[in-house]
């Protein structure tokens, strides 16, 4: 059980303060957020897409690693509840500069930000300023993980969970395949511990051996090198972005000799359950990971994902600021 | 919590019979209900019933527009708004349960709007406890009650769905 008193995540009354991981968050906590995310997912097809909860408030975009697509939905969903959102590109200015994470996170903090939502190519550097903030007396100022290193990208986890729970209800009898570059993906361990957390009936791994972590069966998941044998009879595939640098390395020999083995042909599909769906966190690269018959096939839910993505991030954004 | 004495309130099925007979000489021909989440939605079905309504209710959840959030933070249940219909226009009424302070009223107004212009809107309460903060009034009441600030009316739906009172204390 994780302990609440001592859960960088959670404030002194057990509740939502900050969101750094999956890892460690009560399942009720997981679900809450998954029920309010419903109620938002209907704001945006409004003809005002916007409710006054954070009217007032300011959310800094704080991104230390380039993503304009989660930046994006960051900001879109924030400007839906009436914040005001501002982007900052640490990466080509403070740092560059010469400045200290922490003298960057004080500056934007006398600047009245309420919210900080932090991408940053280092694992731990969201806990390091909630830690920090906490030090400085801070407690009213929220953060909000947008991926770290290879640790955790929470709010795609979430709304991954979101995306099984809307197409399969529920998750004690489903059997659930990740597949790709376990190794160097936070979306996969996010997905992983949201997954056990919500009691699914089978986690599986399914990737080459030098995209697999070490001891990764030691997260309650069984391991698989083989693509048809690893979706074999699950009812939802998750498919992992493979990044065109892992290609250089000495990791794997090609994109097209990775799509011979681990990309998601309708043929490969096949060995799926009949009404199985395909996920995707996006950006896809298609031909190396997916086929495109699959991708835009009547299986695949990944925009769907971008679109219960938003309805996540404003669920998670106003629990944070309301505690 | 002090036992409940249901014996002493009045019958909240009876009221709705009484509510449904002050609107039905003020329906207009485009007449739509609205309902606040939960005990509002609960009435407006029984209004719809009662006055032969063919239009579904709209239910609204005024959770992301109370002015208590700050204090407060999100209500942990709160339920999708859905409007089945397009509100430009159109005569609508405000269903609740009880009207006290206001506010629920002023946030479920403040989100009518995102949705479109009304051509009028119009409140309907089962049970008016005043204690107003804000000027609010319902145009139609079944029943005016005076209640103290530790006390608290609620609407609770039973067995089959019976619509029943029942009178909570605080401290």
């Amino acid at each position: 059980m994780p302990d609440r008193a001592r859960n960088p995540q959670l404030n002194a009354n057990g509740e939502l303060t900050h969101l750094l991981s999956i890892d460690g968050l009560p399942p009720d906590v997981i679900t809450h957020i998954l029920n309010t995310a419903s109620s938002f997912l209907e704001v945006s097809d409004r003809e005002v897409k916007k409710v006054p909860l954070l009217r007032g408030k300011s959310v800094f975009n704080v991104f230390f690693e380039n993503s304009t697509r989660t930046r994006t939905t960051f900001e879109i969903a924030a400007k839906r509840l009436s914040a005001d959102v501002i982007n900052l590109d640490v990466a080509r200015s403070s740092t560059a500069k010469g400045e200290t994470l922490l003298d960057t996170v004080d500056n934007l903090v006398a600047m009245h930000a309420d919210m900080f939502v932090v991408r940053h190519a280092a694992s731990g550097a969201p806990y390091l300023i909630a830690e920090h903030l906490r030090r400085v007396g801070r407690d009213d100022v929220h953060v909000v993980n947008a991926g770290d290193g290879r640790h955790a990208h929470p709010t795609q986890g979430l709304l991954d969970m979101y995306t099984i729970r809307h197409y399969k209800k529920d998750f004690t009898h489903l059997k659930v395949a990740v597949v790709g570059d376990i190794l160097h993906s936070r979306v996969a361990r996010s997905d992983i511990h949201a997954l056990t957390t919500l009691g699914t009936g089978e986690v599986r791994v399914v990737g080459p051996k030098t995209l697999l972590p070490a001891l990764v069966e030691k997260m309650g998941v069984s391991v698989h090198h083989d693509l048809r044998e690893g979706i074999e009879g699950c009812d939802v595939i998750i498919m992992l972005r493979l990044q065109n640098e892992r290609m250089n390395g000495a990791l794997l020999p090609s994109a097209s000799e990775y799509f011979r083995s681990y990309g998601l042909t309708p043929e490969t599909l096949s060995a799926a359950k009949p009404d199985a769906i395909v996920m995707h966190p996006g950006p896809m690269n298609r031909g190396v990971e997916i086929d495109s018959e699959v991708a835009d096939g009547p299986q695949a839910v990944i925009l769907p994902q971008v679109t219960f993505g938003i309805a996540v991030r404003m669920a998670v954004m106003s629990i944070l600021a309301g505690n | 919590m002090p036992p409940i004495d249901f014996a002493d309130l009045p019958e909240a099925e009876a009221q709705c019979a009484e509510l449904a007979a002050l609107i039905r000489p003020q329906l207009a021909p485009d007449t739509a209900l609205i309902g606040i989440h939960s005990g509002g939605v609960w009435v407006a079905r029984r209004l719809r019933e009662l006055l032969g309504l063919a239009e579904e209710i709209g239910m609204i959840d005024v959770s992301f527009y109370r002015d208590d959030f700050g204090e407060k933070g999100l209500h942990p249940q709160v339920k999708p708004t859905s409007i089945p219909f397009e509100i430009e226009n159109r005569d609508l009424i405000l269903v609740d349960d009880v009207l006290y302070t206001g506010r629920t009223t002023r946030a479920a107004i403040n989100e009518l709007f995102d949705y479109g212009r009304p051509s009028r809107i119009r409140l309907a309460v089962l049970a008016d406890r005043g204690g107003r903060e804000l000027p609010v009034c319902a145009q139609f009441c079944a029943w005016r009650i005076d209640l103290g600030d530790g006390q608290e009316l609620v609407l609770e739906s039973g067995a089959g769905g019976r619509l029943r009172w029942r009178l909570a204390e605080h401290a």
